[in-house]
């Protein structure tokens, strides 16, 4: 990583920092601003918000790796996330999976080439009477077919 | 901002579906003081909503009686169970019931700061419920000298979840507030005691915050007039899978699972799943049953089946859910869930010996009582309940089970 990338990371954790202060507590809300902005938390985040909340790096990625939404490796531009839960699967999701695997060409827990879609599967989404359901980053799409997902996805950037 | 494709109904329920003025709940709380709060609640017997029915009047008295310098409300809006999703119309549609009702509690236990841990796929809601929160600001029902009694101070804020369903567990939801990996803690000391920071902190349910403000408005007595003896009070049902009306219905405590079958229009039905994945799931044969905390307890969820289902694919979709939600901190949950889907997978392959099949049933009775909280202690409840009540479909139809549906 080139010393400049790095410093504008350091300074955007300080910030963070700054905003939800430096007790514990903080740990989560900051983790998930930069999960928000960069889909990843990278090694060197961890340490750097490690040594601003005088915690060890490994307790930040101990959380890091406890939590579904968040990754310590690169993602996509745009996390899509399919509901594979019971009334979900009930729904149709089965069909809607394929769909997206076919259009897109890769696999549940892969992302495109072009860095534009990783695609992941979620445990409930709290929208089972109108399923099957995904959430785009963090919009929620329901009643979902395969032609309607795949239009979903058609129009993410 | 409502989420995509979005179309309510028109809603109609006995309590919480009923017609309420927005912050005559606090004022009242505020005329008839401290213990009449206390009172009025125990009057109610509210139990708490989320799932395991310990009664609100209590868990408030012993964080009343708790002495300490700070204390905290927080809201459990971590709603993970598979088929509920109950509460997600609440705040969407009621934030003015949960926020007052955290007030009121705020109130009456002399809390500064309410929480809410909103659950990380219901991002979306984080805009509406800030604004909401501003308003109520900018009306004095929040901030210092609230309504212009002095000393009565309380702030809301919103934290977010971040995809696990064990952090609906109080503990594990109090860990992850302190910025830990959500595992739950040993109870006791339990969070009455030793909650948020090690201080004393009350952790409800969606649901039942909001049940307080009419609770005080109405009273206890008229809110006992609903339900049975021992679940008093109406409650909100997440219905779906095969109905022709999926979707969030108020009724009474003590109703029928076939009456609720029959207003959500279900054909067909061949069972259903109450409490979600963590719940029992309940054949044609138990449809007189109610829905009650003393018979089919839920916090919520209600899943019908038809008969076009395959009982084998639901229970092992239910012991995946498992197997990745597993927080891995104790053994007989992080072990035991592998176990109980690998025999699942042995029944569909039909490799599987009744021998095997009755050691994995005493596995699960080991994990009811070994897990340290409360995933591990009810996932093996589908289990067992489906193997037992759907043993001629899944065992003899065809000899062995998973082909025999769709």
């Amino acid at each position: 990583m080139l010393v400049l990338e790095k410093n504008s990371l350091t300074e955007e954790v300080e910030s963070l920092v700054e905003f939800y202060g430096t007790e514990r507590s903080a740990l989560l809300p900051i983790l998930q601003a930069v999960q928000r902005k960069h889909k990843y938390v990278s090694d060197f985040v961890q340490q750097e918000i490690a040594r601003l909340l005088d915690i060890h790096p490994v307790e930040v990625y101990s959380v890091v790796s406890f939590y579904a939404f968040l990754h310590s490796e690169p993602q996509g531009r745009n996390i899509v996330r399919l509901c594979q839960t019971i009334a979900c699967d009930l729904a149709g999701k089965e069909a809607v999976a394929r769909a997206v695997e076919r259009e897109l060409g890769i696999t549940f827990g892969q992302t495109t080439k072009d860095k534009r879609i990783t695609l992941e599967y979620a445990n409930c989404l709290g929208m089972c009477d109108q399923g099957p359901a995904m959430i785009v980053n963090d919009r929620v799409y329901t009643h979902l077919t395969p032609e309607k997902a795949i239009n979903i996805l058609n129009e993410i950037k | 901002m409502k989420p995509n494709g979005n179309k309510y109904a028109v809603r109609q329920g006995a309590v919480l579906f009923s017609e309420y003025a927005p912050g005559s709940g606090i004022k009242k709380a505020l005329e008839i003081g401290r213990e009449n709060i206390l009172l009025e609640l125990r009057e109610s017997k509210l139990k708490g909503r989320g799932g395991a029915g310990f009664p609100t009047a209590t868990k408030w008295m012993l964080v009343a009686a708790a002495k300490s310098e700070e204390k905290f409300i927080v809201c459990n809006a971590d709603e993970g169970e598979p088929g509920t999703f109950k509460d997600r119309v609440l705040l969407l549609e009621y934030p003015e019931l949960v926020f007052e009702g955290m007030l009121i509690a705020g109130y009456t236990l002399g809390a500064r700061q309410g929480i809410i841990y909103l659950r990380g796929e219901y991002e979306y809601m984080l805009k509406s419920l800030e604004s909401y929160l501003e308003q109520m600001k900018e009306d004095n029902l929040l901030g210092n000298n609230i309504l212009g009694n002095p000393n009565f101070n309380f702030e809301i804020v919103i934290r977010l979840g971040s995809g696990a369903y064990v952090c609906g567990e109080e503990t594990a939801l109090i860990e992850s507030l302190e910025g830990n990996r959500g595992e739950a803690r040993n109870r006791p000391p339990y969070p009455v005691n030793t909650g948020y920071l090690g201080r004393p902190t009350v952790v409800n349910n969606v649901e039942t915050l909001a049940s307080v403000p009419h609770i005080l408005v109405k009273g206890g007595e008229w809110f006992r007039t609903f339900g049975t003896d021992k679940s008093t009070g109406s409650k909100l049902f997440s219905v779906s899978g095969d109905c022709e009306r999926p979707g969030v219905y108020e009724l009474p405590w003590g109703t029928k699972i076939k009456d609720l079958l029959e207003i959500v229009g279900a054909k067909n039905t061949k069972a259903v799943q109450v409490g979600g994945a963590s719940g029992s799931c309940i054949p044609k044969s138990q449809f007189e049953r109610t829905l009650a905390y003393e018979d089919a307890a839920t916090g919520g969820s209600i899943m019908i089946f038809n008969e076009s289902r395959n009982m084998l694919k639901i229970l092992k979709n239910f012991m995946e859910f498992f197997v990745e939600e597993s927080c891995g901190q104790c053994t007989p949950c992080r072990v035991g869930n592998v176990k109980l889907l690998e025999g699942i997978e042995k029944i569909e392959r039909g490799v599987y010996t009744f021998g095997h099949l009755n050691k994995l049933k005493e596995l699960g009775r080991t994990m009811q009582v070994a897990s340290k909280c409360g995933l591990g202690q009810s996932s093996p409840n589908a289990f067992l309940s489906i193997l037992e009540n759907f043993k001629e479909e899944i065992f003899n139809k065809n000899g062995y089970g998973g082909h025999n549906g769709k």
